[in-house]
């Protein structure tokens, strides 16, 4: 597919201002370029789990969104959505309905990875023609910060919080992406914000319009959970590329392809020195972690390029 | 039909409230001003500007509207002055305080 | 005109859905009523039905998904029993709270633990503050002709909430009985066509569901949600009188048997009622002054009505097939003694648990109960007030 950025950026905007996510937020950045892209004239319902996005865009009586929405619970968007997919299905069969929908369900790595990751599951495997958005910012944002299954090894979270006998969350983080992929479903992709915004946009379009299921992966960075200086989102995500702590990858019909290759891979430092929640970690006497981290960054990223090269 | 927001602020009674709480309508959020939420904002300067559109897509608020492939005016109404786009102009077009 | 069959319970209600031929049901197996998806897969196999059938993967998902159908603009519905009731409780509060249409066809069974499969009313009664409608039947006719009349009072304007039709776990799900089926046709026309006014799919107008509300609207959605169980109870008996001119067969919000001129009462709900039809016969043949009152309609619960057809009886036993955890009895006594204090009533009121787990009730048990009934009026006490039917010691 290709990509005119300029009129990309010239849609109608999808996500209305006046939303109450915090300023500098990575999840509202995911969904307006995710948003774009659906075709004009194509009519969508939005899911949503609950969380950050679920309580700031649906405020009653605000909604910021263009589209029919429905906020259902924490651990069901992929349930709810199912549903809202085959009442379209029925009402089509039963000649009710004429528009085109498509079907777009958004939650944070909570409602995803964690809580509702029996519903993503279930609703991946029976392949309903929908897209499950994962804006991932590693950790449960919403309450505060603690951590979930795919909060980095080592961050400080509320839950997993540095202290004389921690050096934050002990565990890797769960590669879902690679998970709904053994789901074998028609498309799933890994992306977050670079550049001119072609690789997520690709992504968003190629994951609306393929039939059936598919499952982005999008790194969406939180200022306040990461605690790096808000205006630095963009450099932020360019450098979880550049160290590939978040490989840009698509599976298609179970081929796997890797979309972006460092002509430098970067040491992971410099994707952890920005972010308040490894600080512990550039102490003195703790570079075996940095050493842990990066050895598993480079096994996943090894590992990712057997996945590639088959 | 779309929902009259006017008959639902704070004060409403339950019986003006929409059913089941479900809002007709799209985009209302627009009469929420969350650009009250901060003094410090982006200033665009033009003459600068080489209309490349790198700021549209990173502003997490959609605050930069486009016209005919062209950005305006902030929409100072919901910015929120989180300062991204400055970082993502490539131009100097972006200016706001406390942000180089 | 109606036809004669041989049915259970879970099948009679399979045969409502495929003659409504509902848009969407998503559904999860759980004894005992695996069964209603398993002959409703049948007929959409077969295209006796053009629903989207949606296996899920857990009951939580079942009425997730039925919601998301429901909220598209769909005619939804899903079954379950037991655990799996309890699995999707939060979704029954959402359900409620978006005033959405929608139907549960429940087999009571109880709760764990101990695991168990057989019938008590452990599991609705524990969602009967969820606001659900909850309509409860005796046998499988009451519950195929309950099934009929759902959509009917879920989708009325004045209400919009989602029902329960209730029947007893194997008692009556899967017990064989003579039944009386509408046709086809009948049943299509009574139901009607579904015209939702504000959908996710309506392509006119978008709609957002499910908002984040701050406390200066919570406790007034909650009110406002209250007004439409306020108008349930006049619906359901508008719809049961326009189902007893089609069918022949009259429902109220309760039934009342022998209880006109009955100095003793019992007050149930579900398949022991047949049971304690029985022991009333027996009694009424020896000349004593018995009857009972049967819950039809359990929430909203018609409170003054019951009163008033209790406003004779000098002494009421009220039985519970499940277990308050109150040290007083169980939910529908509490229910039913507010309803007799509010009236002022000066009957004198025992609450019996019974049944649970399947504990087999028997036409002596009952007999039992008119027995303790008859020795509180002649010592004007009703002694222990909160008992257990038929427990060994």
């Amino acid at each position: 597919m290709s990509y005119n950025f300029k009129e990309t950026m010239n849609k109608p905007e999808r996500l209305a201002p006046g939303h109450r996510m915090c300023a500098g937020c990575g999840g509202t950045i995911a969904v307006r370029n995710v948003l774009r892209g659906l075709h004009e004239g194509d009519r969508a319902v939005i899911g949503n789990a609950t969380g950050c996005l679920e309580v700031s865009t649906f405020t009653y009586p605000y909604t910021a969104w263009e589209d029919s929405y429905i906020h259902n619970a924490f651990e069901n968007a992929g349930a709810t959505l199912s549903g809202v997919e085959g009442a379209y299905k029925a009402l089509k069969r039963k000649g009710k309905l004429d528009a085109v929908y498509k079907f777009i369900t958004f939650g944070g790595d909570g409602g995803t990875y964690d809580i509702g990751f029996q519903s993503l599951s279930g609703a991946m495997e029976r392949n309903h023609d929908m897209v499950y958005v994962c804006y991932d910012n590693g950790a449960y944002m919403n309450t505060g910060i603690q951590r979930s299954s795919a909060t980095p090894m080592y961050a400080d979270t509320t839950t997993t919080p540095v202290g004389s006998c921690s050096s934050g969350k002990p565990q890797n983080r769960k590669d879902l992406a690679a998970v709904i992929a053994a789901h074998d479903v028609p498309y799933v992709a890994q992306t977050t914000f670079v550049q001119n915004f072609k690789d997520l946009h690709v992504k968003s379009e190629k994951a609306i319009y393929t039939p059936g299921a598919a499952f982005l992966n999008i790194m969406a960075p939180c200022p306040r959970g990461w605690r790096y200086a808000a205006p630095d989102i963009m450099e932020i995500c360019r450098l979880g590329v550049e160290t590939c702590y978040w490989p840009l990858f698509e599976v298609e019909e179970g081929k796997w392809t890797l979309n972006y290759e460092p002509k430098k891979k970067l040491p992971i430092e410099d994707f952890l020195r920005p972010q308040g929640r490894f600080k512990h970690l550039f102490k003195k006497g703790n570079e075996y972690l940095i050493e842990e981290f990066q050895k598993e960054v480079d096994r996943r990223w090894e590992d990712l390029l057997f996945r590639c090269s088959r | 039909m779309a929902a009259d927001l006017s008959r639902l602020g704070v004060k409403a009674s339950w019986k003006d409230l929409t059913e089941g709480m479900v809002i007709a309508g799209a985009g209302t959020s627009r009469d929420f001003h969350t650009g009250e939420w901060s003094e410090t904002k982006p200033e665009f300067l033009e003459d600068k500007c080489k209309q490349c559109l790198l700021c549209v897509p990173v502003c997490p608020d959609s605050c930069i509207p486009v016209k005919d492939r062209k950005r305006l005016e902030f929409d100072y109404d919901h910015c929120k002055g989180c300062g991204i786009c400055v970082k993502a102009c490539p131009f100097g077009a972006i200016t706001m305080e406390g942000v180089e | 005109m109606g036809k004669r069959e041989r049915l259970s319970g879970n099948e009679a209600v399979a045969i409502a859905l495929r003659q409504i031929n509902p848009d969407v049901f998503p559904a999860f197996p759980i004894t005992p009523s695996t069964e209603i998806p398993q002959y409703f897969a049948s007929y959409a196999a077969n295209g006796q039905v053009d629903t989207e059938f949606i296996p899920v993967e857990s009951e939580h998902s079942s009425m997730s998904a039925a919601i998301g159908a429901s909220a598209a603009g769909a005619r939804s519905l899903t079954a379950t029993s037991s655990c799996g009731l309890a699995y999707m409780w939060e979704e029954l509060y959402i359900a409620a709270s978006n005033r959405l249409p929608l139907v549960l066809a429940l087999v009571n069974r109880a709760l764990s633990g101990p695991i168990n499969i057989n019938c008590d009313h452990s599991d609705s009664m524990g969602a009967r503050d969820s606001g659900w409608i909850q309509m409860y039947a005796e046998n499988n006719q009451e519950a195929y002709d309950n099934m009929v009349q759902a959509y009917r009072i879920s989708e009325h304007k004045d209400v919009r909430l989602p029902v329960m039709i209730c029947q007893d776990g194997f008692i009556t799900s899967h017990a064989v009985e003579n039944i009386e089926l509408l046709e086809d046709e009948e049943v299509k026309n009574f139901v009607g066509e579904y015209e939702p006014e504000n959908y996710l799919l309506n392509p006119e107008c978008p709609i957002a569901v499910g908002p984040y509300a701050v406390t200066d609207y919570y406790m007034e959605a909650k009110r406002a949600q209250a007004e439409g169980m306020r108008h349930a109870v006049q619906v359901v008996k508008d719809v049961a009188k326009e189902f007893a001119s089609l069918s022949g067969r009259e429902y109220g919000l309760f039934e009342e048997y022998c209880l006109e001129d009955a100095e003793r009462a019992v007050v149930m709900i579900g398949s022991a009622a047949g049971t304690t039809k029985d022991a009333v016969d027996k009694l009424r043949a020896d000349g004593e002054k018995v009857g009972l009152l049967k819950i039809r309609l359990f929430r909203p619960f018609p409170a003054e009505e019951i009163a008033e057809a209790l406003k004779g009886v000098k002494a009421v036993a009220v039985m519970d097939r499940a277990e308050g955890y109150s040290n007083q009895g169980g939910p529908l006594g509490a229910d039913v003694m507010a309803a007799l204090y509010r009236s002022r009533s000066e009957a004198l009121a025992v609450n019996y648990v019974y049944g649970l787990g399947g504990r087999d009730v028997r036409v002596e048990d009952m007999e039992d109960v008119f027995a303790a009934l008859k020795q509180m009026r002649q010592d004007q006490d009703p002694g222990e007030t909160y008992r257990y039917l038929g427990i060994r010691e």
